[in-house]
């Protein structure tokens, strides 16, 4: 339950989201979580976001930093906390309630 | 490599390669059961309820594999991080740090919760198979351990994917080649929680820790083993300063070898009772009685000679301290310090109640291992059915005594039997496991009690049958002959007064005898003078009738001549008077 003040403390205009997609090669999963996380951004935080990818597969060693396990995962790493959201991101519902974005 | 492996390609070379591949963990005790260790190039489960110590044997297996086998390993830890690990371990003398620095081992502690995630659609487990894949290869382990994979499943929600991915998993390790132990949490009637032993079709390896008598001792049990025997008893372990010790059941067959070699008991008599030369070594004595006849101070001889030969003993107390033990040898004149001293005799005196039975002999298996004695005393055995049934008794003193034997080390153990039941009767339990059964007893009589020793048996040699009275003097343990005669068996005073006794009636007997022996020598000098005196008598007798005789011839001889005379004078025919006379 969310209530209705929470909208308006968090000013989600001034802030720059850093998002960051983990995957692991070109898998069905990863280029549809990616297509599924551009559209999400572009709809609701156009201008105010940047997504890295970063591919296992090349830096395993990444992996370790955001306890990565599942794959694909995207973490919100701005703003604060950092939010983890796993899952090729087709149920739009839940990645916007996971990445705290209120839809307009 | 294990020496299982060299052994299986002696035996079936030709089947080699199909014969299931083992790995030893390096587990003490756990490789003997297993014959050989986990199956190489599998998964292993090993579950059990929390604290039963399912990390710490997987950390065993991969800390001894880069130590003992040159195997690095990784370790996912899903519970505790790398630090904690490190800090857990550290007390049982393993540097995880070192290891890590050395590239022996790789630990990737991984952590979820799973207030942090949001499942958004369909995902794999793709980033933990990528973490595995980088662990493994930078440090080339060929064994690894998961830590426990069931978290995942209170972390992520979907079983489905979980499950698949799980499987996934099993076939993809197997495919790499590495020999893997994941842990699982013991569920409410199956082996984990989730079941995941049913990915896991090779080996399960079961933990348990049970509560008897208030004291908990850990078991293990191999539950399932494809393709190879194994033993398939519950076997206690205990983890202590050096890991995790499984004490096999027995030592899998009687198989030790027999000496023939004989070694004094330090009671000379009591050697003596024994075919004259002694136990033989390697063998196990028991020496039970009732309380305060003395069967410490008997073990204490066998210790004390083991030590003046040069030879270590290794003495396991559980009634007595150290120093009391010492000083009440030495009011029987056995002096054990220099003994302690100079590291011959080693003393380790523990309430039976301290812990379990079977961390007990673990204990001792360690400290058998360490020291390497050539005789073991455990006095008493009997204080043990204070913390387990009678039955496990038995069955840890048959583990005990056959692992000595193996080792070729004498043993001594004494038993405390109940006053006044049937002493023999309690003993039998443990009795068939010894080779030389004495028992000391209480023989009452007359106002007092002293010890009466007897051989029950000696396997393998002639031995006494008689009874011994059981002295202990200033000097030590001495054997004296008892009394056996009609009144029964006479010991101490009375016996002293018996022999009194006898020596009396001996001298008395004597005696008579030599009286005896004067009287005849008195006739016969009586008789011999009277013979003299007839003899005597007669030849006066003889003489006197001989000189009668002559007379008579002579007087005769007179005659004649006065007949001739007379014939003469009468002027006779001479040669009619000889022809006469030669007629007449």
């Amino acid at each position: 339950m969310t209530s209705p003040l929470d909208g308006i403390s968090r000013d989600v205009t001034s802030e720059i989201w850093e998002l960051r997609l983990y995957v692991a090669g070109q898998t069905r999963k990863s280029l549809l979580a990616l297509g599924n996380l551009r559209r999400l951004c572009e709809e609701h935080l156009a201008g105010k976001y940047h997504i890295e990818i970063v591919d296992l597969l090349q830096h395993p060693q990444l992996a370790e930093g955001d306890q990565i396990l599942a794959i694909p995962t995207l973490v919100r790493r701005l703003p604060e906390p950092i939010r983890k959201i796993i899952g090729d991101l087709s149920n739009t519902e839940r990645v916007l309630v996971g990445l705290d974005i209120r839809p307009h | 490599m294990g020496t299982y492996e060299s052994k299986a390609n002696v035996g079936h070379t030709v089947e080699s390669l199909d014969v299931l591949q083992k790995v030893p963990t390096g587990i003490k005790g756990f490789d003997e059961i297993t014959v050989g260790g986990l199956p190489r190039g599998r998964t292993t489960l090993v579950c059990g309820s929390a604290g039963s110590g399912k990390t710490l044997f997987a950390l065993e297996f991969l800390v001894r594999g880069a130590i003992d086998h040159g195997e690095p390993g990784v370790f996912v830890a899903f519970e505790e991080t790398a630090v904690e690990l490190t800090q857990s371990v550290a007390s049982l003398g393993f540097d995880l740090d070192d290891l890590v620095a050395r590239k022996m081992l790789a630990i990737d502690y991984v952590h979820v919760e799973r207030s942090e995630i949001l499942e958004t659609g369909d995902y794999d487990l793709n980033g933990l198979f990528v973490r595995l894949e980088y662990a493994i290869s930078s440090v080339g382990a060929k064994r690894v351990v998961i830590d426990s994979l069931e978290t995942l499943f209170s972390a992520l929600g979907n079983e489905g994917i979980l499950r698949s991915e799980f499987r996934r998993l099993f076939r993809w390790l197997k495919d790499r080649g590495v020999t893997a132990i994941i842990t699982g949490e013991r569920g409410d009637g199956t082996l984990t929680r989730h079941g995941i032993e049913e990915y896991v079709s090779d080996c399960v390896i079961l933990l348990e820790q049970r509560v008897h008598e208030r004291v908990a001792t850990r078991y293990l049990r191999v539950v399932k083993y494809r393709g190879t025997m194994h033993g398939t008893n519950e076997y206690p372990f205990l983890i202590h300063a050096g890991g995790i010790s499984v004490v096999p059941v027995t030592s899998l067959g009687l198989t030790h070898p027999a000496s023939d070699e004989r070694m004094s008991t330090g009671v000379p008599r009591l050697d003596a009772m024994l075919g004259g030369k002694g136990i033989y070594r390697g063998s196990s004595v028991l020496i039970s009685g009732t309380p305060g006849t003395g069967k410490s101070s008997l073990a204490a001889h066998v210790a004390n000679s083991a030590c003046r030969r040069g030879e270590r003993c290794l003495y396991f107390a559980f009634e007595e301290s150290q120093g009391q033990f010492v000083r009440n040898m030495r009011s029987i004149g056995l002096d054990l310090k220099p003994w302690l001293d100079q590291g011959r005799l080693q003393f380790h005196a523990s309430r039976p109640t301290l812990f379990g039975l079977e961390m007990h002999l673990a204990n001792m298996h360690r400290l058998i291992e360490a020291f390497d004695p050539s005789v073991v005393v455990v006095d008493p055995v009997t204080n043990f059915a204070m913390v387990a049934t009678n039955h496990e008794v038995r069955a840890m003193l048959m583990r005990l005594v056959d692992f000595l034997k193996s080792r070729g080390i004498t043993a001594v153990f004494t038993s405390l039997t109940a006053g006044g039941g049937a002493l023999e009767e309690t003993d039998v339990g443990i009795s068939s496991l010894m080779d030389t059964w004495l028992l000391v007893q209480f023989l009452e009589g007359s106002g007092e009690r002293n010890r009466g020793l007897y051989v029950l048996k000696s396997r393998g040699m002639m031995h006494s049958n008689q009874v011994r009275e059981f002295h202990m003097g200033a000097h030590g343990i001495d054997l004296l002959d008892v009394y056996v005669g009609p009144a029964g068996v006479l010991t101490g005073t009375a016996r002293q007064a018996q022999e009194a006794k006898e020596r009396a009636e001996a001298i008395t007997r004597q005696q008579e005898m030599d009286r005896k022996q004067r009287d005849l020598a008195r006739k016969r000098a009586q008789l011999e003078a009277q013979i003299l005196a007839l003899r005597a008598e007669f030849e006066a007798e003889e003489q006197e009738v001989l000189a009668n005789l002559d007379q008579d011839k002579r007087r005769e001889l007179n005659l004649s001549r006065d007949r001739e005379q007379m014939a003469r004078l009468r002027q006779a025919d001479p040669s009619r008077q000889q022809n006469g006379g030669s007629a007449g």
